[in-house]
C-alpha cells in the first residue's frame, strides 16, 4: 500500500447501495439461518431426520431442481427470467428416452441434448438481446415450444432400460450419480460466477446494463451466454431427471420453473438483478427440500402445505429485503 | 371497417354542435382500430382457413332453443381466458403483471364448491368473489403500497394460492349439484351459453368503469410515464390497487365458470397456466408488457384467437399437443411485431424507398 | 503544447434538431480544458460523438495526429479516450477492485487471479494518492471515492485524454479539492483533460482554456485568464459584453409597477441537505418571481421542495399565512399549485396519451377517479387551449409524442392552466421552443399574472427574466446569493450575481448576501 499524499480515506460511508449490499448479506444469513433452523427442527421433531440417508435423499430428490436453479440464478442475476426450464426438462427427458429406446448410443444422445439445450437458450437470448423483446414473453414461448415438442414426441411415459444408463444410476460413489451431478454443477456455478470474466460480466449487466456497456463490457454476448447457460442447465436437469426416474416423461417438470425461481429468491438473489450468490440458491434448494422432507416425515400433513410454506417463506424474504431497502433509503434521506 | 362499435367504447358521441369533438372521436376510433388490426387479421385468417378446410365449421344449429356449433363452442371455451385477460389487461397497462390469476381461479372454485351445498348457489358465488377480491387486494397492497416488483409480489400468491385451494378442498375434487352455480358455466342465456353472456357483461361493465370514470386514463398515465403522472398528481397507488382488485375479481369469475362447467372444484388443475394465456391474450390484443395504452376489446380478441387456434387444431384431428407449438409461434410473432429494432429497421427501409422514389 | 485532440466541423443532427453545428474543439496535451454551455448547448452530444456513443454526421476527429472514428465506447477507450460521468457509471454492488479492472481482469490458468486484481487495483488507486480497501463493494464508499475509482479505471487503460463530465456535482469542498490536486498531477503527466462543470469557481480554479458552446454552435475558445467571469457568463447566455453594456444604459426600468401586496406563499429557511441550502422566498398573488442561476445551481431543487416532490429537512412553508407541509404533489395539487417541469420528456408528457388527455390530466387528478370530466368538457378544454396556446396539432386526439417539442411544452402548460392554479411554477418553460412560441408563452404569463396567479419563473434566459419578472432570486452553487427588485432586475445585475463578482453597475449593491424583504 503506497500512499504518497492524502490521508487514507477508507472509512466506508453509508449509502443506499451499501445498505442494499448489507441487505444482501442479511438475506444470505437469514437464508442460512432458516435452512439450519428447519433442519434442526426436523431433527428434533422426527427420529432419523438427521440420518445420512435422509440427507442423501434430500440431495437426490432435489437434484434436477437444483441443477435447473443454478441456471436460473445466472439468468436472474443478469436481470432476466427464464420460464422455459421446466418444459425443457420434460422435452429432454422424453427425447432421451425415445432415442435411446430406438437404439441410439446414450452418451451421444446425452451430449446432443446438452448442446441442444444450450442452443435453445442461446436462441431465446438472441431474441431478447437483439430484438429487445421482454424475457418474460420470449421464454414463455420457449416454455410452450419445448413442452409442445415433448408432448408431440410422446404423450406417454417411456421407460429407460439401456444397460449403460441403468448401470450409471446403480453406481454409488458415496452418493448417487444424480446427487453428484447436482453438487458438481453447483461447484461449477460458483466457480463461473466468481472466477470467470463471464460470471463477473453477468453481475455487471444485471447491476446496470447501461454502465456495463459504457465500461466497454460485452453486454450482448453476456446476455445470450446467460440464456445459453440456463438452457444447458435445464437440459442437464432433464438428463438428471431421466436418470433419477429411469424414464422419459414429456410432462415432467411442470411448474418447476416456479420452484427454481422461489429457490433463487429465497437464496437471497434480487429479482431486479445484479445482487446474489450461487451458494444462496443452494441453500434455497435445500430449504425447499427440507420442507418437503419434513412434511413427508410428519405423515398427516398434506403435500399442499409445501406450497403454502414456500409461499410464506417467499413473502418473508421479500418483505425482509423490502424492509431493509426502505430503511436504507430513509436513513439516506436524513443524510 | 367496423368503426362504429369501436368508437362507442372509447368515447361517447359528443354533442353534434362541437365539430372538434366529433372529429376527435373518429380519430380515437381509428387509433384503436389500428391496434386491433393484427389480432383481427389473425382471427380472420384462422376462421377463413376453417371455412376452406373444415366443412361444417361455420354451421350453427338451434337445439331446444340453444345455439350449437364450432363458433359458439370457441367463444364458450374461451370465456375463462377472456375474463382473466380483461383483468390482466388493466394490470399490464399499469406496467405490472399478475401471475396469480390461475391460483386465484382455483381458490374461487374451491370456496364455491365448499359453500354451495350448505349455503346455496348465490352465497357460494358471493363468497368465491369475496375470496378473489381479497386475493386482488393482497397483490395490490404488495405492489402499490409496499412497492414490491409486481412479478415478485404476485409470485407469492401464485405459489401459495394453489396450495391454499388444495388445503380448502383437502386435495379432493369436490363435486356438487346446484342449479344456480351450474348455470354459470353450463347454462344458456338468450340461446347462447351463459359464459359468453357473462364475458359480454363483464366487458361492458368494465368498459364503462374504466371509461366513465377516470380510472382508465389514470391507469394508462401511470403505466406510460409514472414520473409525469406523479407530477400531475395522479393517485398512482390507488389506481394500481384497483387494477389488481379488478384482476382478482375477473380471475374469480373465471374460476367459477370452470368449476361450474365441470360441476366440481379441482384445485390441482383449475386455472393451471391460465395466467400465461391471459397475459398472451392481452398482449395479442395490443396491450404492451411495458404499460400504457390498453385495449379491452383486444383482450377478448386475443382470447378468441388462442381458443380458435386450439379448436382448429382439434377439429383437424391434429394432436392437441401441437397447440403449444403453435402458441409459441404466435408469441414470437406478436413479439416481433412489437419489436423496436425491427420497427426502426422498417422505418429506415421506408425512408430509403421514399428517398429513392423522390430521386427517380 | 502540442494539440492532442482536434475536432473539426463536427455536426450531429437528430430528428428535428441540429444538436451540433460544425463545432471545432481542440485540447492540448497537459492542459485542463473546460467545456462550457447551458442546457442544449451541445456539450454532451460533442462528448458522445467523441466517445463513440453515436457517430457524427460530418466533421473530423484527430487524436495525436491520427484520424479516428470511434464506433463504440470500447473502441474509444482502446484509442486512449476515457470518460468519467457525474452519475458514476460503475457497478455499485461489485468491489472497488473489480470496478477498476472489469473487462480486463487479470487471469492465471484461466481463472480470475483475485490477489493480482487487488494488487493492480491498489496500485491504480495509489497513483491517484488513494489507499482503499479494494475488496469492499464500491457502494460502501462515498460518491467522491467512487468518482476516484472511475478515474482510476479510466487511467488504467493508458488514457491520453480524460473526460470529466460534471465530476464535482455531488462532492463536498474537501473532496473537490482532492480531485483538483489529482487533476493538476495528471496534467503534469501530460494528459489532456476535458472538464465539464456548472461551477464557475471551479472552472477558474483548474482550467487552462475554456471552450464555450451555445445552441449547438461554437461561441469561442479562450485562455482562461483572458476571459473574465462576467464575460464567460455573457457568452454562455448568448450575449456579447458590448450588448450587455448597451443594455446597462437603457435597461433601467421603473420601480412603480411593484405593488404592495401581502405574500401568498412564504418559505423561510426552507432547505434540504445535499440539495439546496436554506433559502427564503415569498411570492404574492399576481406576482411573477424569477429564479436565476446556472444549470445545477439549485433552481429545480427549490421548485421540487415547494411542490412536495422533495421534503425539506429545515425551515417552514406558509400558504396564506398558514404553515403547510406537502407530503406529495397530490397535496400541492389540492392547494392548487402547478408545476411545469424542466424535463419535458421524463416528467412532463405522457407520450402515448393524446393531447387532450395530457391537457386534462392534472385537473382530472384533482377531481379524483370518480368525478370524470365528460367527453364534451374534455374536448372543450382541449380545443380551448389548443386554440389559445396555438398548439400545432391536427386534432386533440393525436398522441402527444408526435408533436414537436414546443407544442408538447405548450400542452403541458395547458395541463396546468386547465387545473386553474393559484400558484404556478414554470421551470424553463421556453426551452427548445421557437421564438414565436416563446412570445406566446410570455404573453400567457402576463395574462395569468393579471388574473392573480402567483408565478415562480425559472429560466436561464436573462432577457426572459427581465421581461417577465418583477423580482428575481439569484442562486449560485445551491445557495441563494441575491434578490433583485424592480429596477435592479436587469441583465448585467443578474449576470454579475450569477458570476459572483462585484458588478460595476448600480445593481451591484444587491449582490452578495441573501437579502430578504
Amino acid at each position: 500500500m503506497t500512499s504518497p499524499a492524502s490521508p487514507p480515506p477508507t472509512t466506508p460511508r453509508s449509502s443506499i447501495q451499501s445498505r442494499l449490499l448489507a441487505s444482501q448479506n442479511v438475506s444470505l444469513l437469514a437464508t442460512g439461518f432458516v435452512c439450519f433452523l428447519l433442519y434442526a427442527a426436523g431433527g428434533l421433531a422426527y427420529q432419523g431426520f438427521l440420518s445420512k440417508n435422509v440427507f442423501i435423499n434430500l440431495l437426490t430428490d432435489n437434484a434436477f431442481l437444483g441443477v435447473a436453479a443454478v441456471g436460473m440464478t445466472f439468468v436472474i442475476l443478469s436481470g432476466g427470467i427464464d420460464l422455459s426450464v421446466g418444459s425443457v426438462i420434460g422435452c429432454v427427458s422424453i427425447l432421451i428416452a425415445t432415442m435411446v429406446k430406438s437404439g441410439a448410443p446414450p452418451a451421444l444422445v446425452i451430449v446432443g441434448m446438452l448442446l441442444l439445450g444450450a442452443l435453445f437458450g442461446a436462441a431465446m437470448g438472441a431474441l431478447i438481446q437483439y430484438f429487445e423483446l421482454p424475457p418474460f414473453l420470449v421464454t414463455l414461448a420457449g416454455m410452450f415450444l419445448a413442452r409442445g415438442v415433448g408432448l408431440v414426441v410422446s404423450l406417454e411415459s417411456v421407460p429407460v432400460d439401456h444397460p449403460a444408463l441403468t448401470r450409471l444410476t446403480g453406481l454409488n460413489l458415496l452418493l448417487p450419480i444424480t446427487a453428484i451431478i447436482f453438487l458438481v454443477l453447483f461447484a461449477a456455478g460458483v466457480y463461473i460466477a466468481h472466477y470467470t470474466p463471464f460470471g463477473r460480466n453477468v453481475y455487471a449487466v444485471g447491476g446496470n446494463a447501461v454502465s456495463a456497456s459504457l465500461m466497454g463490457l460485452p453486454v450482448a454476448r453476456t446476455v445470450v451466454g446467460v440464456y445459453a447457460f440456463s438452457g444447458f442447465c435445464s437440459a442437464l436437469a432433464g438428463v438428471v431427471f431421466t436418470l433419477y426416474t429411469l424414464s422419459g416423461n414429456a410432462s415432467a417438470g411442470i411448474g418447476l420453473e416456479l420452484d427454481a425461481i422461489a429457490a433463487v429468491v429465497i437464496g437471497g438473489t434480487l429479482l431486479s438483478g445484479g445482487v446474489g450468490v450461487v451458494a444462496g440458491t443452494f441453500l434455497g434448494v435445500l430449504i425447499l427440500g427440507i420442507i418437503q422432507t419434513g412434511i413427508t416425515f410428519q405423515g398427516t400433513l398434506s403435500s399442499w402445505w409445501t406450497r403454502i410454506a414456500i409461499g410464506m417463506l417467499l413473502l418473508i424474504f421479500i418483505l425482509l429485503q423490502r424492509f431493509i431497502q426502505n430503511r436504507a433509503a430513509k436513513s439516506q434521506g436524513q443524510g | 371497417m367496423p368503426e362504429a362499435p369501436l368508437t362507442s367504447k372509447t368515447s361517447a358521441p359528443a354533442p353534434p354542435k362541437t365539430p372538434p369533438a366529433t372529429r376527435s372521436s373518429v380519430a380515437m376510433g381509428r387509433a384503436a382500430f389500428m391496434r386491433l388490426l393484427w389480432p383481427l387479421v389473425a382471427l380472420a385468417a384462422v376462421l377463413l382457413w376453417n371455412l376452406a378446410f373444415s366443412p361444417g365449421f361455420f354451421h350453427i344449429e338451434v337445439r331446444d332453443g340453444h345455439l350449437y356449433g364450432s363458433l359458439i363452442d370457441i367463444a364458450n371455451r374461451a370465456a375463462p381466458v377472456m375474463l382473466t385477460a380483461l383483468g390482466m389487461t388493466l394490470v399490464l397497462a399499469t406496467f405490472g403483471v399478475d401471475l396469480s390469476v390461475g391460483a386465484v381461479m382455483a381458490i374461487a372454485g374451491a370456496v364455491a364448491a365448499l359453500v354451495v351445498e350448505p349455503r346455496g348457489g348465490v352465497a357460494a358465488i358471493l363468497l368465491a368473489l369475496a375470496a378473489s377480491l381479497a386475493a386482488g387486494l393482497w397483490n395490490g397492497v404488495l405492489v402499490a403500497y409496499l412497492d414490491i416488483q409486481p412479478i415478485v409480489a404476485t409470485l407469492i400468491l401464485m405459489v401459495a394460492g394453489r396450495g391454499i385451494a388444495q388445503l380448502l378442498t383437502n386435495g379432493q375434487i369436490i363435486t356438487f349439484h346446484n342449479p344456480v352455480l351450474e348455470t354459470l358455466g353450463g347454462g344458456f342465456f338468450l340461446g347462447l351459453p351463459f359464459p359468453i353472456t357473462l364475458v359480454a357483461g363483464v366487458y361492458v361493465v368494465l368498459g364503462l368503469t374504466v371509461r366513465r370514470t377516470a380510472l382508465g386514463l389514470f391507469i394508462e398515465a401511470v403505466g406510460d410515464n409514472a414520473s409525469a403522472s406523479r407530477y400531475a398528481g395522479v393517485p398512482a397507488a390507488r389506481v394500481k390497487l384497483l387494477a389488481y382488485v379488478i384482476c382478482g375479481l375477473c380471475a374469480g369469475l373465471a374460476g367459477l365458470i370452470v368449476t361450474s362447467d365441470i360441476r366440481a372444484a379441482d384445485a390441482n388443475n383449475a386455472g393451471m397456466y391460465l395466467e400465461l394465456d391471459a397475459i398472451l391474450a392481452a398482449v395479442i390484443g395490443g396491450t404492451s408488457l411495458s404499460g400504457g395504452r390498453f385495449n379491452l376489446l383486444g383482450a377478448l380478441l386475443g382470447g378468441l384467437l388462442i381458443q380458435s387456434l386450439t379448436t382448429t387444431i382439434l377439429t383437424k384431428g391434429i394432436p392437441v399437443q401441437f397447440t403449444l407449438v403453435v402458441k409459441a409461434l404466435v408469441i414470437i410473432a406478436v413479439c416481433l411485431l412489437q419489436s423496436e429494432p425491427l420497427r426502426r429497421r422498417f422505418a429506415r427501409q421506408k425512408a430509403v424507398e421514399k428517398r429513392e422514389e423522390a430521386a427517380a | 503544447m502540442p494539440d492532442l485532440l482536434v475536432m473539426q466541423g463536427v455536426t450531429k443532427r437528430f430528428p428535428g434538431v441540429v444538436a451540433l453545428d460544425g463545432v471545432d474543439f481542440t485540447v492540448r496535451a497537459g492542459e485542463v480544458h473546460a467545456l462550457m454551455g447551458e442546457n442544449g448547448a451541445g456539450k454532451s452530444t460533442l462528448l458522445k460523438v467523441l466517445t463513440g456513443v453515436y457517430p457524427g454526421d460530418s466533421g473530423t476527429i484527430t487524436l495525436d495526429g491520427q484520424a479516428i472514428r470511434p464506433r463504440s465506447t470500447g473502441e474509444s477507450q482502446a484509442l486512449g479516450i476515457s470518460a468519467v460521468y457525474q452519475e458514476v457509471n460503475l457497478i455499485p454492488h461489485l468491489s472497488v477492485a473489480e470496478n477498476v479492472l472489469l473487462g480486463r481482469l487479470p487471469r492465471k490458468w484461466g481463472r480470475i487471479d483475485w490477489p493480482t486484481v487487488r494488487r493492480r487495483a491498489e496500485a491504480a488507486l495509489a497513483r491517484l494518492g488513494l489507499t482503499l480497501d479494494v475488496s469492499r463493494p464500491l457502494s460502501s464508499y462515498s460518491i467522491a471515492l467512487q468518482q476516484m475509482t472511475a478515474i482510476a479505471r479510466a487511467l488504467d487503460v493508458d488514457a491520453k485524454l480524460l473526460i470529466l463530465d460534471e465530476p464535482t456535482s455531488s462532492l463536498d469542498s474537501d473532496e473537490v479539492e482532492r480531485l483538483f490536486s489529482l487533476m493538476d498531477r495528471l496534467k503534469a503527466q501530460g494528459l489532456g483533460i476535458v472538464f465539464v462543470t456548472h461551477f464557475l469557481d471551479q472552472v477558474y480554479r483548474v482550467s487552462d482554456r475554456i471552450t464555450v458552446l451555445r445552441n449547438g454552435q461554437l461561441v469561442g475558445a479562450y485562455a482562461a485568464n483572458a476571459l473574465p467571469r462576467g464575460e464567460l457568463v455573457a457568452r454562455m447566455m448568448g450575449r456579447s459584453l458590448q450588448e450587455v453594456e448597451a443594455m446597462r444604459q437603457t435597461g433601467a426600468r421603473s420601480d412603480a409597477e411593484r405593488k404592495a401586496v401581502t405574500p401568498f406563499l412564504t418559505a423561510s429557511r426552507l432547505g434540504k441537505r445535499g440539495s439546496i441550502e436554506p433559502f427564503n422566498l415569498q411570492v404574492a398573488a399576481g406576482e411573477v418571481l424569477g429564479l436565476a442561476g446556472l444549470l445545477g445551481s439549485g433552481r429545480t431543487e427549490i421548485a421540487r421542495l415547494l411542490f412536495g416532490l422533495d421534503h425539506p429537512d429545515t425551515g417552514e412553508l406558509r400558504l396564506d399565512g398558514q404553515p403547510v407541509r406537502f407530503s406529495s404533489p397530490r397535496a400541492a395539487l389540492d392547494a392548487r399549485f402547478g408545476f411545469c417541469p424542466e424535463d419535458r420528456k421524463t416528467d412532463g408528457i405522457v407520450p402515448e396519451l393524446s393531447v387532450r388527455e395530457n391537457i386534462i390530466l392534472a385537473l382530472q387528478a384533482r377531481r379524483g377517479i370518480l368525478r370524470r370530466l365528460s367527453d364534451a368538457a374534455q374536448a372543450e378544454l382541449a380545443d380551448k387551449y389548443i386554440r389559445a396556446l396555438r398548439i400545432a396539432t391536427p386534432d386533440s386526439e393525436r398522441a402527444i409524442k408526435n408533436l414537436s417539442g414546443g407544442n408538447q411544452q405548450k400542452a403541458i402548460l395547458a395541463r396546468w392552466l386547465a387545473a386553474d392554479p393559484r400558484f404556478l411554477i414554470l421551470d424553463e418553460p421556453t426551452r427548445g421552443i421557437d421564438v414565436g412560441a416563446k412570445a406566446e408563452i410570455e404573453a400567457l404569463v402576463r395574462n395569468l399574472c393579471e388574473e392573480g396567479v402567483a408565478i415562480l419563473f425559472i429560466s436561464s434566459e436573462l432577457d426572459e427574466l427581465v421581461r417577465n419578472t418583477q423580482r428575481v432570486l439569484v442562486l449560485r452553487d445551491r445557495r441563494q446569493v441575491a434578490e433583485l427588485i424592480g429596477a435592479q432586475v436587469n441583465e448585467p445585475a443578474i449576470m454579475s450575481a450569477i458570476a459572483g463578482e462585484a458588478a460595476p453597475a448600480p445593481a451591484g449593491e444587491a449582490t452578495g448576501g441573501a437579502s430578504v424583504a
